[in-house]
């Protein structure tokens, strides 16, 4: 595999009213495995069904149903946590986090606070081409969900639906490496995009698919870098928790605030309290859950319904033999095999469905730049402006494969091309069948271009005499051929023969 | 370890079980005793001995990832105090 070189981004530094500050960021995202039935029972995963009809015994905590581990679920973690580069415990154990609440039955979720199923791994935050930030995953276990209260509809009770009750997440908890809210926001993007590479996670903040907690503490610049030599967090602020946020403009927002608010404080002479805080995305900051505080004593302990679970090394070998090729390995490739810029290589990559186009469209076009062009500043820009994503692309791999072709053969120039393109995109169609048709074909005939440029010049003694005079001028003949031909002449030839012909 | 009234007071609250003030010193008491006992466990030496997790040596169970169980909204529901469309309806919890 191919490592491209990059450098750490700056850190973000907010100026307070006496000196400036540092931040140090750290994540907990939490992702729904993506699988048909829940982590330890058998009922459906389907969001959005009737309340309460995704519900076994199990997840309403009936008396005596007893927990079976769902062993695909198992297999997703591992999956995640070899595509984050991270060790997998062979044995690890399910613990009873306990708190009370109404849409958590058991009075528990159960959680693996001791024995984690993935231990160190890591993530590589890109940030712009060259710029990269390593953050250190320190480690993913398997959790339970908890259901949904619904309190708005009416004044006085709460509603709970446990249909996600029970559903697996993947807790993956960061090292406090980030440091700055784009930074965070990009960890979770690319996060976001390994998962779906691989197939665990789909992804899907707006149903809470996947979400995160964000730890925010401040420092005076110099003190994290003594941190990261020493690992010695006393060298850090005290940090506040900012619980479940599902969307990167908020998870920005949220970090920008709480950063302020903990400066400002600091430079009051006063003290981080470190406490869980919610963000009110209305009113654009955070405020403490002192609801929480006192619930934080979970009492964890190991579930006696389960047994620790061991896996076995050949299963692992034969999840890790069967990984996708992941983001940062693709990328790499595409600017290696296709000559790709490394911008070009990222958009291409970011999403799997947009690689795969990309790459069936360079196969067969033969060119791997020329199809990144196409795809990126015609076929992405063009589905933009639809709103449509690469699946519903009314232009297939093959068809712009063709187009492109057909530049590359010298049939037509780039900007007929464009117009073929639109016809393709809106009528569908063989693009050599539509050239031909409407006699678009590029007239790279010489003696039909020097007729054409003849006549210009002969129509037009003023302009010769000042071209002769200012050669820069010679573009207008050209300009006038290439109208004269419905802009089928080939521009380099008509070039060529305008600067002959007026002596320049 | 020592359980003091406090200590007693915020383990009832954790467990959301009423306790009056007046019983608080009897409730540490019996904390205090239940400790004492388990802790005669202590002078075992388990050292280098793996902590038992099962009776039988028994592999953790598994289950394919099938929908199997579900679509019984009205028994799940049958058992609550109040529950309206097909939601349970308990008193309002607002963060």
């Amino acid at each position: 595999m191919l490592d491209l070189t990059f450098e750490a981004p700056k850190p973000k530094v907010i100026a307070g009213a006496k000196h400036d500050w540092e931040l140090v960021i750290g994540m907990e995202v939490h992702a729904q495995v993506a699988s048909k039935a829940k982590l330890f029972s058998g009922a459906s995963t389907q969001f959005g069904a009737e309340p309460n009809s995704n519900v076994a015994f199990v997840d309403a905590a009936m008396p005596g149903m007893l927990p079976v581990i769902n062993e695909f679920c198992v297999e997703q973690a591992v999956r995640t946590g070899l595509g984050l580069k991270a060790k997998i415990n062979l044995r690890s154990a399910f613990d009873r986090k306990n708190y009370f609440y109404p849409d958590l039955p058991q009075g528990y979720q159960i959680s693996q606070l001791y024995h984690p199923l993935v231990g160190e791994g890591e993530v590589l935050v890109d940030m712009e081409p060259g710029i990269a930030r390593r953050v250190r995953i320190e480690r993913i276990h398997m959790e339970q969900d908890a259901g949904k209260s619904i309190h708005d509809m009416d004044p006085a009770m709460s509603f709970v639906d446990l249909n996600r009750t029970g559903v697996a997440l993947m807790e993956i908890v960061s090292r406090p490496d980030i440091r700055g809210p784009e930074e965070a926001a990009a960890y979770v993007a690319k996060l976001r995009q390994i998962l779906r590479y691989l197939g665990t996670c789909d992804g899907n903040m707006q149903n809470g698919n996947l979400r995160a907690d964000v730890n925010v503490s401040v420092c005076r610049p110099g003190a994290y870098e003594k941190y990261m030599e020493t690992q010695d967090f006393s060298h850090l602020g005290t940090r506040c928790e900012i619980k479940n946020m599902n969307s990167m403009r908020f998870i920005q927002a949220a970090i920008d605030y709480e950063a302020r608010r903990q400066i400002g404080i600091l430079e009051a002479g006063g003290e981080i309290v470190q406490e869980t805080r919610l963000y009110d995305p209305d009113k654009g900051e955070t405020r403490s859950m002192r609801s929480k505080e006192e619930a934080h004593d979970y009492r964890y302990f190991p579930d006696p319904d389960l047994l620790p679970l061991e896996i076995e090394q050949a299963w692992v070998d034969d999840i890790a033999a069967n990984l996708p090729e992941l983001p940062d390995a693709k990328k790499a490739r595409f600017v290696t095999e296709f000559g790709l810029s490394e911008y070009d290589a990222s958009v291409l990559t970011a999403d799997l469905a947009n690689a795969a186009y990309f790459e069936a469209v360079a196969a067969e076009a033969g060119d791997g730049k020329m199809a990144a062009n196409w795809v990126i500043n015609e076929l992405f820009g063009r589905l933009k402006k639809d709103d449509r994503g690469i699946e519903d692309s009314p232009v297939a791999p093959g068809q712009l494969a063709a187009l492109v072709g057909l530049i590359k053969k010298g049939d037509i120039s780039g900007k007929i091309a464009k117009d073929v393109f639109e016809i393709v995109y809106t009528e569908g169609g063989d693009p050599a069948k539509i050239v031909e048709e409407k006699g678009l074909k590029q007239v790279t005939d010489t003696g039909a271009i020097e007729a054409a440029v003849d006549e210009v010049i002969a129509a037009n003694p003023a302009q010769v005499e000042k071209a002769q005079a200012n050669p820069k001028l010679a573009g207008w003949f050209v300009g006038q051929v290439m109208k004269a031909t419905g802009g089928k002449a080939n521009p380099k030839a008509v070039n060529e023969i305008v600067t002959a012909k007026l002596g320049l | 370890m020592s359980i003091d009234e406090k200590t007693a007071a915020h383990v009832a609250k954790l467990a959301r079980i009423r306790v009056d003030d007046a019983r608080l010193p009897e409730l540490a008491q019996e904390f205090n005793t239940i400790l004492g006992f388990i802790e005669q466990l202590s002078e075992v030496d388990v050292e280098g001995v793996e902590p038992m997790v099962s009776v039988e040596p028994m592999r953790l169970k598994r289950r394919a990832d099938l929908v199997t169980d579900g679509n019984q909204q009205a028994k799940v529901l049958s058992n609550a105090p109040d529950a309206r469309e097909g939601f349970f309806a308990v008193p309002k919890v607002v963060e």
